[in-house]
């Protein structure tokens, strides 16, 4: 265990050292991470006060307070692993990392937290510059606030897990685009990013309660903002921790699948 | 310089008829994309019937509009400049700087991603859709405007990006830029009058989106104000220059790394 925390230690002394070295294009991705949930929280406000002051019985005050959760939330669970594994794989970028003594996936945790860290520094402004501007109606409930905690967890470590797996189809076929592009296409729409689930069409609320998307982002927003009763709550945390361990069943059993085809192109 | 166009399509063609499974791909991913962002209409207007005085069907003709630009940037636009940025890191750009005829429009459309024709020709369907939908409303006056809006548009963006590549010539990562430019046009999608003022007039002034998405829109929904349309004339003319002056400037710059 004080190995493993050594490990991880190690890691996230080199990763944060890159993310700081490579600020710009850091700062750079944070655009849309802070632009996209303002876009659909603008959306939402205007419809709802043009249709009488609520949508779905949603206040242009709920949708700002919604949309800077998830703003928070989103910044906090996602990956960019989908996006770079083709090229790791492409230009075998791979091949070092496969020859450390522990699974690369450490690697990538560590990076990821690494950014995250580094970027608290733009990411807290812009939620309170957002609450500032937006004049959000924060409905605090103690209970729901300190189980928000854990369930970002879940929700990381689950979106973490599956966006890996989902990664390794390069090792089959290094033409990921169209995967890629559907798999963020079904997460818009189903994590809670395009509209709080409840305003989705009856057809798409069904599936997405047993679907792992909203539980990666929705999920904790929902409960932070108060939202859901404590029995709801209970059952996001118990589909939360069955799609963690789906996520990892199919993690540790695709991938001694997918080393064995793994050739690297270059390198 | 229609003759040199002519000539970079068909290489272009040539170039993507040699990948053809790629047609399928391509063909899949603008199919999400149209998806993803109708969709994101559909559940918006399935809870109210306007969206800041737009209707639903003037609101899918803006989506075409953005389908119109979003292609016409992929085809032509972002993997020339692309390409220039690479061969000013790499030298390379001296074998375009020897050629006897014109450096910038060489570098502008230098690659051509044939089947990104495809979002094009999908935004203009559903601009035709959402047209028809729209009924009679819409006069021939309309119709030009929106055709001299598009250009207008075009022009707008094309300069834009002209100036961030010439950037090249100082800086070493410029592609970073570009990735800017696209979290911002994600904003395009909707019409930039409503959203609040500073965001208004970043998208405005800042990063031109609303002159290539929202006032074209605005044309084929027959609400385009006249100051506006002249406010994007002379934009447009202003930015031409500037991006013509700005580059000659960056080719002066320019010393030629080894190559």
């Amino acid at each position: 265990m004080t190995d493993f925390l050594n490990l991880y230690k190690a890691f996230l002394r080199i990763s944060t050292t890159m993310m700081i070295q490579y600020r710009a294009s850091g700062l750079i991705w944070m655009i849309g991470a802070v632009l996209d949930p303002i876009i659909f929280l603008v959306v939402w406000s205007v419809a709802a006060r043009a249709s009488g002051g609520t949508v779905g019985g949603m206040a242009p005050s709920d949708f700002a307070a919604y949309y800077i959760v998830l703003m928070l939330v989103n910044h906090l669970t996602f990956t960019w692993i989908m996006e770079v594994f083709q090229y790791r794989v492409q230009y075998g970028n791979f091949n070092a990392e496969l020859l450390r003594p522990v699974h690369p996936i450490h690697m990538d945790i560590a990076d990821n937290i690494a950014y995250k860290l580094v970027m608290t520094v733009v990411m807290i402004p812009a939620v309170v510059i957002c609450v500032w501007l937006f004049e959000p109606n924060f409905v605090f409930i103690p209970w729901a606030l300190a189980a928000a905690l854990p369930a970002v967890l879940l929700a990381f470590l689950v979106r973490f897990f599956l966006e890996w797996t989902l990664a390794l189809v390069t090792f089959w076929t290094t033409r990921t685009q169209a995967i890629n592009r559907t798999y963020f296409g079904v997460l818009m729409f189903m994590s809670g990013r395009v509209a709080p689930i409840a305003l989705l069409p009856g057809i798409l609320q069904d599936v997405t309660s047993v679907l792992p998307f909203y539980y990666m982002v929705a999920f904790p927003v929902e409960l932070a903002v108060g939202r859901l009763s404590p029995a709801e709550a209970m059952d996001g945390f118990m589909i939360q921790i069955l799609w963690l361990a789906a996520a990892l069943g199919i993690i540790t059993s695709t991938w001694r699948f997918a080393l064995k085809r793994f050739s690297a192109v270059g390198g | 310089m229609l003759r040199l166009m002519a000539v970079f399509f068909r290489l272009g063609m040539l170039n993507e008829l040699a990948y053809r499974a790629n047609f399928w791909v391509q063909t899949f991913e603008s199919l999400i994309n149209a998806i993803m962002v109708l969709g994101a209409v559909g559940v918006v207007f399935s809870q109210t019937n306007t969206l800041g005085d737009w209707m639903v069907w003037e609101l899918t003709a803006l989506c075409g509009v953005y389908f119109i630009m979003l292609g016409g940037i992929n085809m032509i636009l972002s993997p020339s400049l692309s390409q220039f940025i690479d061969d000013v890191r790499q030298g390379t750009l001296d074998f375009t700087l020897t050629k006897p005829e014109d450096a910038q429009l060489l570098v502008s459309i230098s690659r051509v991603q044939m089947w990104k024709l495809l979002d094009v020709m999908l935004g203009i369907g559903v601009v035709g859709y959402a047209v028809r939908q729209l009924g009679d409303q819409i006069s021939w006056t309309d119709a030009s405007l929106f055709g001299v809006s598009l250009l207008l548009g075009g022009i707008i963006v094309y300069s834009f990006w002209i100036m961030l590549a010439t950037l090249a010539f100082w800086f070493i990562r410029v592609e970073n830029i570009f990735f800017i430019f696209w979290s911002m046009y994600n904003a395009g999608r909707w019409p930039v009058t409503i959203y609040p003022g500073w965001l208004k007039w970043i998208l405005t002034a800042i990063v031109p989106i609303a002159f290539a998405v929202t006032v074209p829109a605005e044309a084929i929904a027959g609400r385009l104000s006249i100051d506006t349309l002249w406010l994007a004339v002379g934009l447009a003319g202003v930015l031409l220059v500037a991006s013509r002056q700005f580059w000659k400037f960056g080719v002066k710059h320019y010393a030629g790394a080894s190559a």
